[in-house]
């Protein structure tokens, strides 16, 4: 598999994914 | 009055900081590609890579105190990621690691790349490569970092408006 990162589109969705995790996480799991 | 000058700082800083990033990664990396066909690339490598590298190493430091210094008292809840603080936490937690990569990762390996270090052909390669992905990782990780940054400003004020 290609790594994301060598790409300037993987890099920003990769990025964008990431937000959406996080902020998942933060909202149910960490109460913030 | 302290809080909004260390804010102010530490925006300045991190503008300084992840603009040179977005350059390096949205520009640099492309112009060098293109350079490297018309044998234009030493102009970059030897007057403007050293220059940037020299506010971007140095913001990334100020960014990370300033940070530091705006979180104060709630320094060890943020890094614990304590409710109500986990948002910015987050946010801490990502500046805090792409200071790591600009520091332990990007510079002394651009040290290699740039010949301002001596290194032989394979270890440039390799260096190259390394400060490549902790630079694209550090892009990646701004996204989400900037998020929480925004976040860790406004979200009791929406809390409040939402009731």
């Amino acid at each position: 598999m290609k790594n994301p990162l060598d790409s300037l589109w993987g890099t920003v969705i990769s990025g964008l994914i990431l937000t959406a995790v996080l902020f998942v996480i933060v909202k149910n799991f960490l109460g913030a | 009055m302290e809080i909004l000058f260390g804010r102010w700082l530490h925006i300045m800083a991190g503008v300084m900081w992840i603009g040179i990033l977005y350059y390096f990664n949205f520009v640099q990396v492309a112009a060098l590609k293109a350079a490297a066909e018309d044998g234009t690339g030493a102009g970059i490598t030897k007057h403007v890579a050293p220059r940037a590298l020299l506010f971007f190493r140095w913001a990334a430091l100020v960014t990370w105190l300033s940070g530091a210094a705006l979180l104060g008292a709630n320094f060890i809840g943020a890094f614990t990621l304590q409710p109500g603080l986990a948002g910015i936490g987050i946010g801490a937690w990502l500046g805090t690691i792409m200071l790591f990569n600009v520091w332990v990762l990007i510079w002394p390996n651009q040290q290699k790349i740039l010949g301002m270090k001596p290194a032989s052909d394979e270890e440039k390669a390799k260096a190259r490569r390394v400060a490549f992905l902790a630079s694209r990782t550090n892009t990646m990780l701004s996204i989400p970092m900037l998020f929480f940054m925004s976040y860790g400003l406004t979200h009791q004020h929406v809390l409040a408006v939402l009731g």
